[in-house]
C-alpha cells in the first residue's frame, strides 16, 4: 500500500530518472522536502540543479518556470497551495496556456503547476479555496485532479509527459491516504478518461478529487435504501470526458454533480449543461448540483462543516432526483 | 556608460568598422520606414487592435542585437517589430501577422503584440507589462541548467519596470547568478504617465541597487554606446557573474500606441529630440563626417531600404487570411482540449 503523498514523489523520481529535462521548483521543495513532504528524498538523489527551492516569490517563480519551458526544459512548479498560485494565475494563463496559440503553433510550453488545491481543514477562507472551475474553464490548458494513490502517480507521469501546460490539483486532505499502486515505470493514467468507481443502475454521481471519496460513502448509504448510484470519477477536467458521463445517465435517467468549489460557474453547471443539452430526453428529473455554500469558508469547525458538501447533503440530493 | 558601471571590467575597445556602422544605419532605417508604414497600414484599416510602433528607440534593438551571440536568447513586451526586423526576422511575414494574415509569422493568430521565432532566438512577443521579465530570466536559468553558456536578453520598458515581479526576478536572477542582461528602454513615458510621476527613484539602472545587481545608464540614441554597454554586460552575464541592468535613455516619438491623443507632452518636446538626438540622423552625420560612407552609399541604403519595406506591405495587403480551420488548430499540442 502507498499513500498519495508518495505516489506523487514516485511519480516525479521516475520521471526525473527518465528524462534529464525534469526538474521541480518552489517552496520548500528541496532542502525541507516539501512543506507536505511530497518531495521527500528528491534533493538527495538529484542534487539542487534538478530539485530548487524558491524565494517566496510565486509571480516570480511561475513565470521563470514557464521561461525554461518556452526555452525547451520540462519543469514541475509546485506551489504550496494553490491559493497562493493567484499571485502568479497571469503566467499560468496568459504564458503558458496562450503562448502556443498566439504563436502558431511555435512555441511549445511544457510544464506541470501542481500542489493541494481546496479546503484543507480549519485554515480559514483565504487558504481553502477550490480553483477547478477557474483553470477548467481555459483552452490551452489540462487540468487534473486525482484521487486515489494509483491515479496520483499514474496521472502525474502523464502530466510530466504531455506537450502541454498542465494544472494538477491535488488535495492535502488525501495525501496520507493509502491504496494500491501498479508498479512499472510506464504504468500512466491517461489524462482526459473519467473513472467509473461504483457500477448503478438509479443515478449517477459525479465528483472529482476529494469528493469522490465522500460521493463512494454517500452511495453506500443510498444501497441500504434500495438506490443504487453509479459513481464516476472525473479525474481530468479539462478535456472533461462527457462521454462517460452521457454514457451513465443514459442508463439511470438522473445526475448529481458533487464538488468541492462554489456552484456558480463550477464543474457541477459545466457537467450538467452538457447532459441537458446531449441527453435531455434520458433525464427523468433535473440535474441537482452539491457544492461548497456560497460564503467565504468559515474557519468555526461546525461552520465550516455546514459549508463543504457533506454525506448527508449528497444522499439527500441523489434521493430528491430519485423522487424518494 | 557613464556610471554606476562599477561591476563591469574594461572591456578593450571594439568600435565597430565602416561596414558594420553602415549595417546599423541600414538597420536602423528598415525599422523606422517599416514603423512609418505600419502607421499608415493602421490608418487604413488594414491593421487592428493595438500597434506601438518603435519609431525613436531603433538603436537599442539594432545596439543590442550586434551583442548577441548564436544560442543567445531574446525577450520582450509588446513594442517589438523593431526587435523582430534586428533580428533578421523577414520583414514580409511580420508586417502580414500585423495584418492578421496566414503568412504572418504567427500564421495570423498572434498580432502586432505576439510574434515568435525559435529559430532567431527571439521567445516574444509579449502583451501583459513586466511578464516578459520573469520569462527571460527563466530562459536564463534554462542556460544555467543546460551550462551552455548562452545569455538571455529581456527588454522591457519604464513603465514596466515599476511591476513586482521584475523584482522578483532580479532577487532570483542574483540568488542564482543567471546569465541575463536585463535592458530597461526608458522612453520617458508608461503610456501617458512620465518616469517622474511614476517612480520613486527615476534612475531605473539603480534598481537592482537593493538585490546587488550593477546597472549602468547608456545613451540609447547612440547606437555605438549600446552595443558597447551591451557588449560589457553580456560578457558580466556569460562570465558567471550573474546579471546587468542596462538603462537605455531613448525616445518615442509617437503615442504608446495608435490610439494615443498624445496629451501629456508638447510637440516642441518631441520635435526637440528629433532635432538633436534622432539616433538615425546621428549615426548618419558620423557616416558622413568621419568619411566612413558617402552620401551615395547612404542614399542606396535608403532604396534598397524602401523597397523592402513596400515589397512587405504589399505582400501583407494582399496575402490571404487564416483559413477558417485554423481556429482550432494549435490550442493544444495532439489530441483533445
Amino acid at each position: 500500500m502507498t499513500t498519495v503523498r508518495d505516489a506523487l514523489r514516485d511519480a516525479m523520481a521516475e520521471e526525473m530518472r527518465r528524462d534529464p529535462d525534469v526538474f521541480l521548483m518552489g517552496e520548500e521543495v528541496a532542502q525541507y522536502q516539501g512543506a507536505y513532504k511530497v518531495s521527500r528524498d528528491l534533493l538527495e538523489e538529484f542534487g539542487a540543479r534538478r530539485v530548487i527551492d524558491t524565494p517566496i516569490t510565486e509571480h516570480g517563480f511561475a513565470g521563470l518556470g514557464v521561461g525554461a519551458a518556452l526555452a525547451g526544459l520540462k519543469p514541475i512548479v509546485e506551489f504550496m497551495t494553490f491559493n497562493f498560485a493567484m499571485q502568479a494565475i497571469d503566467h499560468i494563463i496568459n504564458s503558458a496556456a496562450k503562448t502556443l496559440y498566439m504563436s502558431g503553433g511555435q512555441m511549445r510550453c511544457q510544464i506541470v503547476f501542481r500542489g493541494p488545491n481546496g479546503a484543507a481543514s480549519r485554515v480559514g477562507a483565504q487558504h481553502s479555496q477550490d480553483y477547478s472551475s477557474w483553470y477548467g474553464q481555459v483552452p490551452g490548458l489540462k487540468v487534473v485532479a486525482p484521487y486515489d494513490a494509483a491515479d496520483a502517480k499514474g496521472l502525474l507521469k502523464s502530466a510530466i509527459r504531455d506537450p502541454n501546460p498542465v494544472v494538477f490539483l491535488e488535495h492535502e486532505m488525501l495525501y496520507g491516504m493509502e491504496g494500491e499502486v501498479p508498479d512499472g515505470i510506464d504504468v500512466l493514467t491517461p489524462i482526459g478518461e473519467a473513472l467509473v468507481r461504483r457500477s448503478g443502475t438509479d443515478v449517477t454521481l459525479v465528483a472529482h478529487a476529494r469528493m469522490v471519496g465522500f460521493t463512494l460513502h454517500a452511495a453506500e448509504e443510498l444501497a441500504k435504501e434500495g438506490i443504487e448510484a453509479e459513481v464516476i470519477d472525473l479525474r481530468t477536467l479539462r478535456p472533461l470526458d462527457h462521454a462517460t458521463v452521457i454514457e451513465s445517465v443514459i442508463k439511470t435517467h438522473r445526475l448529481v454533480t458533487v464538488e468541492e468549489g462554489w456552484g456558480p460557474f463550477g464543474v457541477g453547471a459545466e457537467v450538467a449543461a452538457r447532459v441537458v443539452a446531449e441527453a435531455f430526453d434520458a433525464l427523468d428529473a433535473p440535474p441537482a448540483r452539491v457544492h461548497q455554500e456560497d460564503v467565504p469558508l468559515p474557519y468555526a469547525a461546525n461552520l465550516e462543516a455546514l459549508s463543504i458538501p457533506s454525506l448527508a447533503r449528497i444522499v439527500a440530493a441523489a434521493k430528491a432526483v430519485c423522487y424518494r | 556608460m557613464a556610471r554606476g558601471a562599477a561591476k563591469v571590467e574594461k572591456v578593450e575597445a571594439r568600435s565597430a568598422d565602416a561596414a558594420s556602422l553602415l549595417g546599423f544605419y541600414r538597420d536602423m532605417l528598415l525599422i523606422r520606414r517599416f514603423e512609418e508604414r505600419a502607421g499608415q497600414l493602421y490608418g487604413m484599416g488594414l491593421i487592428g487592435g493595438f500597434c506601438h510602433l518603435y519609431i525613436g528607440q531603433e538603436a537599442i534593438a539594432v545596439g543590442m542585437q550586434a551583442v548577441k551571440k548564436p544560442g543567445d536568447q531574446m525577450i520582450t513586451g509588446y513594442r517589438e517589430h523593431g526587435h523582430m526586423l534586428a533580428a533578421g526576422i523577414d520583414p514580409k511575414s511580420v508586417m502580414a501577422e500585423l495584418t492578421g494574415r496566414a503568412a504572418g509569422v504567427s500564421r495570423g493568430k498572434g498580432g502586432s503584440m505576439h510574434m515568435f521565432s525559435i529559430e532567431k532566438g527571439f521567445y516574444g512577443g509579449h502583451g501583459i507589462v513586466g511578464a516578459q521579465v520573469s520569462l527571460g530570466t527563466g530562459l536564463a536559468l534554462a542556460n544555467r541548467y543546460r551550462d551552455n553558456g548562452a545569455v538571455a536578453f529581456v527588454y522591457f520598458g519604464d513603465g514596466a519596470a515599476n511591476q513586482g515581479q521584475v523584482y522578483e526576478s532580479f532577487n532570483m536572477a542574483e540568488l542564482w547568478r543567471l546569465p541575463v542582461v536585463y535592458v530597461i528602454e526608458n522612453n520617458q513615458y508608461a503610456m501617458g504617465t512620465s518616469v517622474e510621476r511614476s517612480s520613486s527613484e527615476t534612475h531605473l539602472h539603480r534598481r537592482g541597487a537593493s538585490f546587488n545587481i550593477a546597472g549602468a545608464e547608456v545613451d540609447g540614441m547612440d547606437v555605438t554606446a549600446v552595443r558597447e554597454a551591451g557588449l560589457a554586460a553580456a560578457e558580466h552575464a556569460r562570465s558567471g557573474r550573474g546579471p546587468f541592468i542596462l538603462e537605455m535613455k531613448t525616445y518615442r516619438y509617437r503615442g504608446h500606441s495608435m490610439s494615443d491623443p498624445g496629451k501629456y507632452r508638447t510637440r516642441d518636446e518631441i520635435d526637440a529630440v528629433r532635432r538633436t538626438r534622432d539616433p538615425i540622423e546621428l549615426l548618419a552625420d558620423r557616416l558622413e563626417a568621419g568619411g566612413l560612407a558617402a552620401e551615395s552609399a547612404l542614399k542606396a541604403v535608403d532604396a534598397e531600404v524602401k523597397a523592402i519595406v513596400a515589397d512587405a506591405a504589399e505582400f501583407a495587403r494582399t496575402a490571404p487570411e487564416p483559413d477558417p480551420g485554423e481556429l482550432y488548430t494549435d490550442v493544444t499540442i495532439g489530441a483533445g482540449a
